[in-house]
């Protein structure tokens, strides 16, 4: 079974984020970038997937040259190859122009399964896996926590809202959108560090002339969320004077102590 | 010429969802502002009793599809009756509630327009007859402000709680359409939707909840908010991935894949406070937020805050609370 794994680079979690001066996205100079969380749990499962079944696992990525490291992290825990297509401003497209560009680059490889993350966690549109399904005629299931193959179909569980869950049967080839925590993501080794230099990692540039007929949305402004409460905030930089602060609201106004 | 607001309605299991009602919500609110009408769709099998109730709303009709195919949800299924109803009201804007039902299909449904989705709003505004959609991204940390001057249909979904379900008015009673479609056999198969063995927490009775996220760092390091939890006589919570990293039962989870709880008192330790997360305890009385971050956004809808080391404040508070319990 031949699976593709779309991976996105996104700013550290824990990334202190700066708006730009023109106010219209973050500073991007000094972050530090990371896989998308649940992108990583979807190598994870490809990489499982393929200890019980074989075939190959390739990662899709797309953006500037920083995305490699993330690329050449995941061909160390096991992925086969790698297809990057690069371009400076393709990681700030929206997801139609996204999957797009992404259908154009993989369409020949004929993959039998496509997984994804669930949403990215900068601009988290939770859209491009479902778009690029319908562009490639496949379909599709989202929010994925389990997996089991049954001849040339898929069983998989979807988590559905407030605690219910379903299963769906699915022909392959198909493409799911995966939830984190589907399973405990393995570490590189350093064997796998070192097979990973010889791996393969194809570059390809965009291949759509006219991507701007598939922006159909526009980033115009980006500042900090209004705050739907007023915060008070205790002990200015002080554990002890907060946790004392804290005690006595506690005490004299929640009044469960 | 493109006119109008559609809206879907969702329903599952014989009810219409809560969500639906602050899709209407939001719906109004633009259609007033941009003088629009608006209608609703409803796909379903064996649905006339919920679009008799959507009917009673403020909307100029109710366009309803009731076929065998559309009993239990598919992407497959939805989208194409979705489609055909796009394209035959042409709507201005299609607007829809951002349910894990329409993150499945919606995305699917745009593209076949050569479009994506304005998705998760918090709100829109219109700015010099202009709406300007605002959207939460980098998990909350950031909104931004997005806009659409292209051709229609826009497609836009509104996140659980941006608008008021009560806000939505009712009205004098809508005609109810019926169309009739062939529907393809999907390719998906679902099987019944099911809840896992009967949760042994039911964390929605809880007067207090001490929730930990992130932030605690290890399981060992649990022993901590287990001890202010008592301490309190509340219950141990947590934010997704200490459930996901198995530290703690997934009937302790928090938010929109967990519980949803409302609590006395919600203390919230190392929890950054992703809107999955939020969506499940911000109605809690009284929120405490203890979190290294000032930027987190879990601060947004604390009602106190301590921007610190959790480590140094929670051993300090739990002393602190030990004075009133002597």
């Amino acid at each position: 079974m031949k699976t593709i794994v779309l991976m996105k680079q996104v700013p550290n979690r824990d990334a202190v984020l700066r708006i730009n001066r023109e106010g219209t996205w973050i500073e991007e100079g000094d972050l530090s970038y990371e896989a998308n969380e649940s992108d990583a749990y979807a190598l994870e499962e490809a990489l499982r997937l393929k200890e019980k079944h074989g075939g190959e696992v390739v990662i899709c990525s797309m953006g500037p040259q920083r995305v490699k490291s993330m690329i050449k992290d995941g061909l160390a825990r096991g992925a086969d190859r790698a297809v990057h297509i690069v371009g400076d401003d393709l990681a700030h497209l929206p997801p139609l122009a996204s999957a797009s560009l992404i259908a154009e680059a993989i369409r020949d490889e004929r993959p039998d399964l496509i997984l994804a993350g669930l949403q990215s966690d900068d601009y988290g549109y939770a859209q491009t896996g479902v778009i690029l399904a319908e562009l490639l005629g496949l379909p599709h299931a989202t929010i994925v926590i389990e997996i089991e193959k049954t001849g040339d179909a898929l069983r998989v569980k979807r988590e559905l809202e407030s605690g219910w869950y379903q299963w769906s049967s699915i022909p392959l080839p198909a493409l799911l959108t995966i939830q984190s925590g589907i399973n405990q993501i393995r570490y590189a080794t350093l064997k796998g560090i070192m097979a990973a230099k010889k791996k393969e990692i194809r570059e390809v540039k965009p291949s759509i002339q006219n991507l701007g007929e598939l922006v159909h949305q526009r980033v115009e402004r980006v500042y900090a969320p209004q705050k739907s409460k007023q915060t008070q905030f205790l002990g200015n930089g002080d554990a002890k004077a907060a946790a004392a602060q804290l005690a006595e609201k506690l005490h004299a106004e929640v009044r469960v102590i | 010429m493109a006119n109008g607001i559609l809206v879907f309605a969702e329903q599952r299991g014989g009810s219409l969802n809560r969500a639906t009602f602050e899709t209407i919500a939001a719906a109004q609110t633009l259609g007033r502002t941009l003088g629009q009408a608006i209608e609703a769709v409803l796909l379903g099998y064996g649905v006339a009793e919920l679009a008799a109730q959507l009917a009673g709303y403020d909307l100029s009709r109710v366009i309803q599809i009731d076929h065998e195919r559309l009993a239990e949800y598919t992407p497959d299924a939805y989208a194409q009756a979705m489609e055909h109803v796009v394209r035959m009201v042409n709507p201005k804007y299609v607007i829809m509630p951002h349910t894990y039902l329409v993150r499945d299909f919606a995305p699917k449904l745009a593209a076949r327009f050569k479009r994506d989705l304005i998705s998760d709003c918090v709100r829109v505004n219109v700015v010099e007859g202009r709406p300007i959609f605002t959207r939460r991204v980098f998990l909350g940390k950031m909104d931004a402000d997005v806009a659409s001057d292209d051709d229609p249909p826009i497609f836009v979904t509104f996140q659980s709680g941006a608008y008021r379900a009560e806000q939505a008015a009712k009205g004098a009673g809508a005609n109810i359409s019926q169309i009739d479609l062939e529907i393809n056999e999907p390719r998906t198969k679902p099987e019944p939707a099911f809840q896992e063995v009967k949760q042994a927490v039911d964390l929605s009775k809880a007067e207090i909840i001490v929730a930990v996220g992130r932030g605690i760092k290890s399981q060992e390091n649990l022993a901590l908010a287990q001890q202010l939890a008592d301490l309190l006589g509340g219950e141990l919570a947590a934010s997704r991935p200490i459930c996901d990293a198995g530290w703690l039962p997934i009937d302790r989870q928090i938010g929109s894949s967990g519980q949803t709880v409302a609590p006395k008192l919600y203390i919230a330790l190392g929890i950054s406070g992703a809107i999955q997360h939020l969506v499940g305890m911000k109605n809690a009385g009284t929120i405490v937020a203890i979190n290294k971050d000032p930027e987190a956004p879990i601060f947004d809808v604390a009602d106190y805050g301590i921007v610190g080391d959790l480590f140094e404040v929670v051993p300090a508070l739990i002393e602190e609370l030990k004075k009133f319990r002597t």
